[in-house]
């Protein structure tokens, strides 16, 4: 079957300069899973487009790395 | 992704296993514990933030307080609500046993707000009675959960997991004994054998698309996709009102809570397009949904909360609670507009349809100690058929069925588990991982979920659902189709199998019920009448275990406990003399 890459503007940023080698929070709390760390740079990044701008990633993120912004959909 | 064979599993053992640790479920976790059951909890997500409560709540909207409002009430008023159509007793549980339920999560530290003579400050929102109570630091309420169920007492008989997700329930002999899943971080397959299982996954809040399009700006938390539903189905359990949609007033696009129950008691209503208001009340009911969709269709539309009329300071206040707690993210999204408070009402829409009990009452059936009409397996939350149940219902129901569970537990044997059965499940969950070029998961639900607007939004006809009907007949071969490269794309998978499954039930259960009622969540444009001498019933649901297919049974609406002011029952069937047989709660004796 064919496939596209196509690009998508996710909600949630992180501030890679603020966030922490080694933790994992965000990427623990996030009720939809859509965080994860980056294996190259060690910091965590949005894996997937599927977010409930809930906010418990930036709630638990101990540097204030992380941005929740409105899906672009909703914006 | 490698996929496992069906004998390489982890499998695990417990009294009493808990889906879902979300509001129902960490409260049914510490009661079956309590009660001497070894408990585990099986979340897809992580308890800390899962669920409706993921950032908390902003607050009560159905707590009885004695001195404040009666059980009777708050019966009647529900009763009303849901057009007679209720099982009473199981109303009358969270009617009685809310208040202890609120002094239960005081004792743990949630703050319930008091008024200047230390009383619970209670406001009225539903027709009659005072029932909302503000929680001031709403926020904290499920990491005061959390807190409880790893402190040292809890620790050692309740085993939390996050990432695992059940997509079946076990039965032998009809009685439930465990489930079958897998972790969606590592794919992993699981097997859990179980004295008895609660089911308490939430609400079908993916089934309908919003109008947005984007797959996860539900009202709900969209983790709740009608996992729950469609395990208590498999797994022979009735399930009731399922054509009594959840369809929700909220802040156009962002589709969250706008929210009157907050506003109300500060000034703050609705109104539709000329400034004028156009219900009589903001309780969230199928009637009150009626009356937002003809505004908003009208040449009065669009409808929105006004609050402009009210003091910088009041409105402060509002944005207060409403940008911090439940969902903090509304601040940003009326940022991003350009939108304030103060110099402009907020614009309201409606939201796509969902399955749930907790706000309307659809949902699975119990009785009023949380249990199914499958043995040892029990239902409590948004999924469970408690009309109007909420947060307060979801924490009572939780802890019924925690008790109950660890009780039907003790004496439970643990039998070999279904092997076919289990090899079901499994091709449920990896069969994507074998066909990774299909269709993906998004392309796939967008489909679905737009077939469930196209068909079965409300105003319903038969000729409609019949084609939603045929249409989510016909996603059984795209879904059989999917394709998935990661566990965390056979999550997702599994849940669109959990969403079509809802979409059918839905849909084949509007068809049945030959009447309209309910005001918006179940108006069938070709039968507008309620017809009270065929339908003052409930219409139930189930597998057909003869021929795999759903089947319908009318159950009726058993006598009234609570005398009903002004509402004569078309059945004539007399109230019976005193709630017997429901034991009292404390507060109430
Ligand atoms: C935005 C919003 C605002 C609300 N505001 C209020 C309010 O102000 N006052 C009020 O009284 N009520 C309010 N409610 C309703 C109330 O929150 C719910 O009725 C109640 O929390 C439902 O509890 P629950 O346990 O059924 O579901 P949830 O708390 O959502 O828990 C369901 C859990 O199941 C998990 N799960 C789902 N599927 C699976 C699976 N397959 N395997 C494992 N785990 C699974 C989920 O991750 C989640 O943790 C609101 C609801 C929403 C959505
Ligand atoms: S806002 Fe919620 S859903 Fe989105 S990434 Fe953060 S925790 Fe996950
Ligand atoms: S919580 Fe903050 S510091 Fe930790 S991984 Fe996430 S962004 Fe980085």
């Amino acid at each position: 079957m064919a496939h596209a890459t196509s690009r998508s503007d996710v909600p949630v940023v992180i501030d890679e300069e603020k966030c922490i080698d080694g933790c994992t929070l965000c990427v623990d709390m996030c009720p939809l899973d859509s965080l994860a760390i980056n294996p190259d740079s060690g910091k965590a990044y949005m894996h997937v487009d599927e977010c409930w701008y809930c906010g418990p990633c930036a709630a638990r993120c101990p540097v204030d790395a992380v941005t929740v912004n409105i899906p672009y959909l909703l914006r | 992704m490698q996929i496992p064979e069906v004998s390489d599993r982890r499998h695990l053992e417990c009294d009493v296993l808990v889906v879902g640790g979300g509001t129902a479920g960490t409260m049914a976790a510490l009661t079956a514990a309590s009660n001497g059951a070894s408990v585990l909890i099986m979340e897809k997500a992580h308890v800390r933030h899962s669920g409706a409560l993921a950032m908390g709540m902003d607050g009560v909207n159905n707590a009885v307080v004695p001195g404040k409002a009666t059980p009777e009430d708050y019966v009647a008023d529900i009763t009303v609500a849901n057009d007679g159509i209720v099982n009473q007793r199981t109303i009358y549980q969270t009617a009685t046993r809310g208040f202890e339920m609120v002094q239960r999560l005081e004792s743990y530290g949630v703050k319930f707000e008091k008024d200047e003579h230390d009383e619970y400050a209670v406001r009225k929102v539903h027709r009659s009675g005072s029932y909302v109570l503000p929680m001031p630091e709403g926020k904290e309420v499920k990491k005061v959960l959390y807190r409880e169920l790893r402190s040292r007492n809890v620790r050692s008989h309740v085993t939390m997991t996050n990432r695992l997700m059940p997509v079946r329930i076990l039965t032998v002999d009809g009685r439930a004994v465990g489930a079958v899943g897998f972790d969606t971080r590592t794919g992993e397959f699981v097997t859990v054998s179980a004295g008895a299982v609660i089911l308490a996954a939430g609400a079908a809040g993916r089934l309908g698309l919003p109008a947005s399009g984007y797959l996860y700006g539900t009202y709900e938390n969209p983790t709740n996709a009608g996992d729950g539903y469609a395990m208590a189905y498999h797994a022979g359990a009735e399930l009731s009102g399922i054509e009594c949609f959840q369809i929700n007033p909220l802040i156009k696009d962002y589709n969250g809570p706008a929210c009157a129950y907050v506003a109300n008691p500060f000034g703050g209503y609705q109104v539709n397009g000329e400034g004028n208001r156009f219900v009589d009340c903001d309780y969230w009911s199928g009637q009150m949904m009626a009356e937002v969709k003809r505004e908003l269709e009208s040449s009065r539309g669009p409808i929105y909360l006004k609050l402009s009329h009210l003091p910088d300071a009041t409105i402060s206040e509002i944005e207060g609670i409403l940008h911090t707690t439940e969902r903090p993210t509304r601040g940003t999204f009326h940022e991003g507009r350009g939108t304030n408070y103060r110099d402009r009402d907020i614009e309201m829409h409606i939201s796509e349809i969902g399955l749930c009990s907790g706000h309307s009452a659809s949902g699975v059936w119990v009785d009023e100690h949380a249990r199914t009409t499958v043995p040892g397996l029990y239902a409590a939350g948004d999924m469970a058929l408690v009309p109007h149940n909420y947060m307060i219902g979801a924490f009572v129901y939780g802890d019924i069925a925690g008790e109950d569970a660890a009780t039907f537990a003790r004496s439970a044997s643990h039998p070999e588990l279904p092997e076919d059965q289990i090899e079901a499940a499994h091709e449920l969950i990896y069969r994507p991982a074998s066909n990774p070029d299909g269709p993906p998961q998004p392309q796939v639900e967008y489909k679905l979920r737009r077939f469930v607007n196209d068909y079965l939004q409300p105003p319903k006809t038969e000729r409609y659902l019949s084609l939603g009907v045929e249409a989510f007949e016909r996603m059984r071969t795209d879904i059989a189709q999917m394709g998935a490269r990661t566990p965390h794309e056979l999550m997702r998978c599994a849940e669109v199998s959990f969403i079509r499954d809802c979409a059918e039930m839905a849909a084949r259960s509007s068809l049945e019920r030959t009447e309209s009622r309910w005001g918006l969540y179940h108006a069938r444009d070709d039968i507008p009448q309620q017809d009270d001498a065929s339908w003052f019933c409930h219409l139930n649901l189930s597998k057909d275990p003869a021929t795999a297919g759903m089947t319908f049974a009318r159950r009726p609406v058993a006598p009234y406990i609570v005398p009903v002011p002004g509402f004569v029952r078309p059945d004539g069937v007399p109230d019976a003399l005193a709630p017997q047989g429901v034991e009292l709660a404390e507060a109430w004796r």
